[in-house]
């Protein structure tokens, strides 16, 4: 048996930060950040991959961290709930979840946040149905889904009004 | 500007908003202390038996592993079982953690590994073996039933049923009889924050428990009591509280056993519970409704007879009002009900949002839906046709009651009238359509509650009160109240909650938190702002035109207008001038007497009217919710905004009741077998449609002070039934278990 005290090199991009430590081959990503790093807003549901509460991004992608040891993504850039908002501006999407009361206890919401801003990069967003599909990973017992696809809805708009205003 | 001068009323968006989209929002789980250990729990797989013997050598050698607590070396705890009992009222002998060797029911904490880090408490705790003796047990609730029975000493609020008439008779001379066995599955709160405590020992040795709870006065006296902790130096916080639903009416296990590792080791501690674990405590009884309903060939109800039994544990008498809500809400001459608990070995089960309601209106809603259909009546017609404007059962008048107009404006919003009748009559393709409605009541409740209101030299107003903000958008509302009651603007407010040292308050639950800490914060800023004026005004500095009668705060300044035209002064001026760095009133908002009164004559309740669409694969027989439609009577509505997702939320709960919740007993070991995410489905994205929420307009300043009557549970009151009757109206097949799952 490989006990914990047994370390192994981890290096990550954290936020755009450098992190590097020797950590024991068990500690999962979404351990690292909450109870190594301070990173609370990154939140633990499950800790089985079944509710989305720990989404972050991996290389701009959508993952959850629960999931994932820290040693084995050598390099990665993670982007957690508190990497979004830039100069004390909140990213679009955090704002369209508190103009659109996408949540209520706050618990799932970084995560739903998280998997929203990757939403948009992958295009799922032709239809409301289609993003219902593609955050079907993120549990809310609160129930805000209404509010959140509003909130996703919004951004999307958004974007869109953005890219007309570039293109003309 | 209007929106400063009525907050209250205003959809304002939540002030914890930002705290929360940006992750800074800090819960149980999340205060970190130099020094702190890790607790994993390990849980008996057993349900009934003694622990013969605690193998933890093994579970020692893993390195950073501190202790292993178990009942053979815990330290000191209380030794009475009335010391562990807690506010909520359940008769009984309250569990209590690392007691003894005795097993109780499956999930049991047996013992606690305690470890410099979580990474090695797990590996431990999965090491740790346990012996036991076994003894005979049953966790199956069909064979409870033949142990039902009516606990001698009734839980606090319990209603007993009042029957009126002989409905035994009526019922035999209906032309018109329904009759049927109705069945709610047990179901588990499941927030998604799972229950967690932090332990931390301030320099003083005093504990800060940071816990999920919805009371944190209610988990300071329960700690004292269990733990034989002085009150004085024990402190419990719960500024974010990551869902409940009532998981958190009751302490869990998690903060006994942190704050007695806390204790035992002298070092802080954290203990979270796993998902798996979030099933071994508190959970919504299962449920029997025999239901027997007569009615004229009109349509007119003549008996009702409704006989109910919920689980409870083997050593508390968990209770819950599932049988009075039909009496209560329909008139009919005669009606009788009955109600017992029935004993198995698991953990107590509890409230979850809408107790007894949830369960009690959902299963007569869909017998009424069957007793329209006998009656070929329309479910709406039928509803209205046997209407009461009392509270049938105690034959008393409401405060308010606007049941019709939330049935007439629903159904106007969802178009009720295009419906046609018969079941699998409105088929699209290969989808049957199936158009249902419900009817909802929860009980509009109000208890004494403090608050301080504290105006500062940084001229904000700073509102304080030990309610807990559970989602349920308080510290919105109670900003919003704040500011209307002292004439302030919104974001000069800061709201403080979630302490237990803060003012009086009780357990978040039974939406009565509105209408009560909001009476509460209004009366303490009324009162700040007659001392502030009243001080300003004795003041020898202070302008002459200050005069209490004649002077407005608005916006956050003094005003008034004089022959010499309008003069003003600002708060922080005013408190100088007054000799002040900052002035406080804390005030307590009771029923007094008239109240009292008001609460004796007359019954006070909120109501809904629930629509739904279904469509049914006509060939696989999954179900899609693909709209719903809720018009809410709830009194004065602080927070349309807020008070929506309140009511959204309670649906796609009760969504999940009428689909896909259900926990699932393996008897054999009796243990919740389904407990995670994947096989206990909640409802995700996918599964919830567009909701229209409708607040009816219902003036009622009867029924509290602020005339806000809660909006918790109302939403959970008649949705599964509503659904359920859609999707008889899509199939024509009626279903009395729920969930109603494909395979039913």
């Amino acid at each position: 048996m490989t006990h914990v005290s047994v370390a192994v090199p981890c290096r990550l991009q954290i936020n755009g930060q450098g992190y590097s430590a020797d950590l024991p081959p068990s500690v999962t990503l979404l351990d690292l950040l909450r109870e190594r790093l301070d990173l609370t807003g990154t939140k633990k549901g499950c800790d089985h991959g079944q509710c989305g509460a720990c989404t972050v991004l991996v290389d701009g992608k959508r993952v959850k961290s629960c999931l994932i040891l820290a040693v084995s993504i050598p390099d990665a850039a993670v982007t957690t709930i508190e990497g979004i908002a830039h100069d004390g501006r909140l990213h679009p999407m955090q704002q369209a979840f508190i103009d659109a009361d996408a949540f209520q206890c706050g618990y799932c919401t970084p995560g739903q946040i998280m998997s929203a801003i990757a939403l948009l990069d992958e295009g799922h967003i032709h239809s409301r149905a289609e993003i219902r599909e593609f955050m079907s990973g993120n549990l809310c017992r609160c129930g805000a889904y209404n509010g959140i696809i509003d909130a996703i809805e919004r951004v999307v708009a958004l974007q869109h009004r953005n890219q007309a205003g570039e293109a003309a | 500007m209007n929106v400063i001068s009525t907050p209250v009323g205003q959809s304002v968006s939540r002030i914890d908003g930002i705290a929360k989209v940006t992750g800074q929002a800090k819960y149980a789980a999340e205060p970190h202390p130099p020094g702190m250990l890790y607790g994993v729990v390990v849980n008996s797989p057993i349900a009934r038996g003694r622990i013969d013997t605690v193998h933890d050598a093994a579970a020692r050698q893993v390195p950073g592993v501190v202790e292993i607590m178990t009942h053979l070396n815990r330290p000191h705890t209380a030794l009475f079982e009335k010391a562990y009992m807690d506010g909520l009222g359940v008769p009984g002998a309250p569990y209590r953690p690392l007691h003894d060797g005795e097993i109780h029911f499956n999930g049991q904490p047996v013992a606690v590994v305690l470890a410099e880090t979580f990474e090695a408490a797990r590996e431990a705790a999965m090491l740790v073996r346990v012996d036991y003796e076994r003894w005979p047990h049953n966790a199956d609730f069909k064979v409870s039933l033949h142990q039902k029975y009516m606990p001698s000493k009734t839980r606090s609020n319990y209603v007993p049923p009042r029957p009126r008439g002989d409905a035994a008779r009526a019922y035999a001379l209906s032309t018109v009889q329904v009759e049927g066995r109705y069945h709610l599955a047990p179901e588990h709160h499941n927030p998604m924050e799972m229950h967690a405590t932090t332990v931390i020992i301030e320099d003083d040795g005093a504990f800060t428990v940071w816990d999920k709870t919805q009371g944190p006065q209610a988990v300071q006296a329960y700690l004292a009591g269990a733990l034989a902790l002085s009150k004085a130096r024990l402190r419990v916080r719960n500024p974010y509280v990551g869902g409940a639903f009532g998981s958190g009416l009751r302490a869990v296990y998690n903060v006994f056993l942190a704050t007695l590792a806390a204790k035992m080791l002298k070092r802080p501690v954290r203990v979270t519970l796993t998902r798996p674990q979030m099933f071994t405590h508190v959970f919504r009884p299962e449920a029997i409704m025999d239901i027997a309903l007569g009615a004229s060939r009109d349509g007119t109800l003549q008996s009702m007879i409704v006989e109910g039994v919920t689980d409870t544990s083997r050593f508390e008498h968990n209770m819950e009002n599932i049988v009075i809500w039909g009496l209560i809400n329909y008139r009919c001459p005669n009606a009788t009900a009955d109600y017992k608990v029935a004993p198995r070995d698991t953990y107590t089960s509890s409230d979850m949002r809408a107790p007894g309601a949830a369960t009690g209106v959902n299963l007569l809603e869909m017998a009424i839906d069957e007793m329209a259909y006998a009656c070929t009546m329309d479910p709406l017609a039928f509803r209205l046709h046997n209407y009461s404007d009392t509270d049938a059962m105690h034959d008393m008048p409401l405060t308010s009651k606007a049941l019709r107009e939330a049935m007439a404006q629903g159904a106007r919003h969802f178009g009720w009238q295009r419906r046609s009748m018969p079941p699998g009559s409105m088929r699209d393709g290969r989808e049957l359509i199936g158009w249902g409605m419900a009817t909802g009541i929860w009980d509009a409740m109000f208890s004494p509650t403090s608050a301080r209101a504290r105006l500062g030299q940084d001229g904000r107003l700073h509102i304080a009160t030990a309610a807990s903000d559970i989602g349920t958008g308080t510290y919105t509302i109670l900003a919003q109240t704040a500011a209307e009651a002292f004439g302030m603007p919104l974001d000069r407010i800061d709201v403080e909650l979630g302490d237990s040292t803060l003012p009086q308050c009780p357990t978040e639950g039974g939406s009565w938190t509105a209408a009560s800490a909001g009476a509460a914060v209004w009366l303490a800023c009324l009162s700040l702002r007659r001392k502030l004026i009243d001080m300003l005004a004795r003041s020898k500095n202070a302008p002459p035109w200050v005069k209490q009668d004649t002077v407005t705060l608005e916006g956050g300044i003094l005003h008034d207008v004089t022959e010499n035209g309008p003069v003003s002064l600002s708060l922080p001026d005013a408190l100088s001038l007054a000799g002040y760095d900052a002035l406080e009133a804390e005030e307590t908002a009771k029923p007094g007497l008239r109240g009292k009164i008001s609460q004796m004559r007359k019954a006070r309740f909120t109501h809904s009217a629930v629509f739904c669409e279904v469509r049914v694969d006509a060939e696989l027989g999954t179900v899609r919710v693909t709209r719903l439609v809720n018009a809410v009577a709830a009194g004065r509505i602080l927070n349309p905004k807020t008070a929506a997702s309140q009511i959204r939320g309670a649906m796609v709960m009760a969504t999940g009741m009428a689909l896909h919740e259900e926990s699932l007993m393996d008897e054999r070991v009796g243990r919740f077998m389904n407990h995670n995410f994947a096989e206990y489905h909640i409802p995700t994205h996918a599964d919830i449609p567009d909701m229209d929420v409708l607040f009816v307009n219902e003036h009622d300043d009867e029924v509290s002070p602020l005339g806000v009557k809660g909006v918790g549970e109302i939403g959970m009151c008649g949705t599964a039934a509503a659904i359920a009757n859609a999707i008889f109206h899509a199939t024509g097949r009626r279903h009395r278990n729920l969930p109603i799952t494909p395979g039913a």
